[in-house]
């Protein structure tokens, strides 16, 4: 008994570290550390915490907004008319922009058909607000306005215009936490744009996104584009992850390389994210919509090209050339077959020894016999000896 | 006559708060730091509810209610964040014992000794966050810069100076 009130103390704070430990062990028996969600127990716990935490939180963000808001309407009203010009400039910019990618889609649509390709595209999405933040660098983890009532389910992709976000790690009834693509934790399948290459993008302690299982090669170059594989079975295949922002040896894992990503979402200042719900094998009926439009447009635009103009600068002759009689077109007559005319040359106004027909055929000439014409000498051999 | 009495210095110095103050003020640090890198992200840095367990530590003196704290605060920090729960208990539990103990043997009412508590306590939990996630989960992934943990003590000292300063205010009187 003595022993106890003397050490009170140290056996308090011995108890109190092994109650958490134990806690820890019985976590770390699901795969924590792997960015997926928790056991049934923890979650409750972050549940209510966050319940808790959550009304601060929407408070706050209300409040933030409000004000930003105000503040954005006034500016706004000051450079509408400007920027209505700007953004009409852009959507014909974006128009000639748009013909040429709907192009390369078709080109990749017909490819894809040939190689009986199964392409996940996205099907139905949940946009959200960021309320808040897990408040610590060493773990960066969103909570966005939006849980299981609106059919978030744990490794949904979140998702910006700009490029993934990160997945859905926990859901509440009424708010989910997302973890980001840079936390420690956190792991996506990409692929880089331009050579193809395959690899993981993890999280690291400073924050930043990094690819580390690649091994040097020269074909890898800063600014390269990073996206998502779709091989991690959490993110669609093709979404715009980052740009490749410096390469260098991984001193801790020789031979890899530390090939550092930018992302392209700023996740420090992200306040409104698309949750992907749902994924489907088929285009979604507006792409599909606009890709049939875009074909029936190029469709159109090679018929163009292949018939003749109207407005070529020699049109051909009535009598067509060397006398070929073009075929009837006449409005109203029966369609008669082009007949494409064959070129002939011209007659010979000088005929010489070289004009076609004016040698005999070999089968007509005799070896040894003078040469028929008479007239000209043979070229002296130069390898004959005088 | 002077009456002197053999109370220890830990009997004579340790302060007591009440009960709102006790409650409300580590959950608005809890709060805030969750809400403050939603405005300004470089403010990730910061560790409020670090400030706070060692405000509370070393204002009480005892290191029960210390160990208390620091484990209370440190569970709800861990509950906010993807971490598994017990990872920054564990840690600030150490911290809010450690600082308890100390400040019953020096004097914490002085600005340059808070200041030096601070950035000596900060360093020392980063030195416990690497054990506890490399060693005790075994998470080889997990890594720490130090320069940045050293920037990291330096701006909780900064801001734990005032913070130590406002919250004296709340102390109960003798």
């Amino acid at each position: 008994m003595d022993f106890v009130t003397r050490f009170k103390n140290a056996l308090f704070l011995i108890a109190v570290l092994l109650a958490q430990a134990i806690a820890l062990a019985m976590q770390v028996r699901t795969p924590v550390d792997s960015g997926q969600p928790d056991g049934r127990s923890v979650r409750l716990i972050r549940m209510w915490a966050t319940s808790a935490v959550t009304p601060f939180e929407l408070s706050a963000h209300a409040i933030g907004s409000g004000i930003s808001h105000g503040w954005s309407d006034y500016i706004d009203l000051r450079h509408v008319r400007q920027q209505n010009k700007d953004l009409q400039q852009q959507l014909t910019r974006m128009r000639i922009e748009q013909a040429a990618i709907a192009e390369d889609a078709l080109e990749g649509r017909r490819l894809q058909t040939l190689l009986a390709f199964k392409e996940r595209y996205v099907g139905s999405t949940v946009a959200a607000q960021v309320i808040g933040s897990s408040g610590s660098d060493q773990s960066h983890v969103l909570t966005i306005d939006k849980g299981w009532r609106d059919g978030l389910r744990p490794d949904m992709a979140v998702i910006t215009q700009d490029g993934i976000v990160g997945k859905i790690r926990d859901v509440d009834p009424t708010t989910a936490h997302v973890l980001e693509i840079d936390d420690q934790t956190s792991g996506a399948g990409v692929i880089l744009a331009s050579t193809r290459i395959r690899a993981i993008l993890r999280g690291t302690a400073a924050g930043r996104a990094q690819i580390g299982n690649l091994t040097a090669d020269s074909r890898i170059k800063p600014g390269e584009q990073v996206l998502t594989s779709g091989g991690d079975q959490v993110y669609p295949r093709g979404l715009p992850v980052g740009t490749i922002e410096s390469i260098a040896p991984d001193p801790d894992h020789q031979p890899y390389t530390a090939i550092v990503v930018h992302p392209a979402v700023n996740l420090d200042r992200v306040e409104e994210v698309l949750v992907i719900t749902g994924t489907q094998s088929n285009l979604p009926p507006d792409a599909q919509q606009d890709l049939t439009a875009a074909e029936a447009q190029h469709a159109a635009d090679l018929s163009a090209e292949r018939l003749p103009g109207i407005h070529d600068d020699e049109p051909p002759s009535p009598a067509g050339v060397n006398g070929a009689t073009p075929a009837s077109t006449a409005p109203g007559s029966p369609t008669v077959p082009t007949v494409i005319p064959v070129p002939h040359p011209q007659p010979t106004v000088h005929p010489d020894r070289y004009t076609t027909g004016s040698t005999p055929p070999a089968s007509a000439l005799t070896p040894g016999a003078p040469n028929p014409q008479g007239s000209e000498q043979p070229a002296p051999n130069p390898d004959k000896p005088k | 006559m002077v009456t002197r009495s053999y109370m220890s210095r830990r009997e004579v110095e340790q302060q007591s708060f009440g009960l709102p103050v006790a409650i409300f003020v580590p959950l608005a640090a809890i709060l805030l730091q969750v809400l403050l890198p939603r405005l300004l992200p470089a403010l990730a840095i910061l560790d409020l509810p670090l400030v706070i367990t060692l405000f509370f530590a070393v204002s009480r003196r005892s290191p029960i209610a210390g160990t208390t704290t620091g484990a209370t605060i440190g569970l709800l920090q861990d509950v906010l964040t993807s971490q598994p729960i017990g990872v920054n208990g564990m840690a600030k539990s150490l911290i809010g014992y450690a600082a308890a103990s100390l400040g019953s043997r020096i004097d914490v009412e002085n600005t340059a000794t808070r200041a030096l508590l601070t950035f000596g306590f900060s360093l020392l939990q980063s030195i416990l966050l690497y054990l506890i996630e490399r060693r005790l989960l075994g998470i080889r992934s997990f890594h720490v810069l130090w320069l940045h943990e050293l920037l990291r003590a330096a701006v909780n000292t900064v801001v734990a100076v005032p913070i130590f300063l406002l919250l004296d205010r709340t102390k109960r009187p003798e």
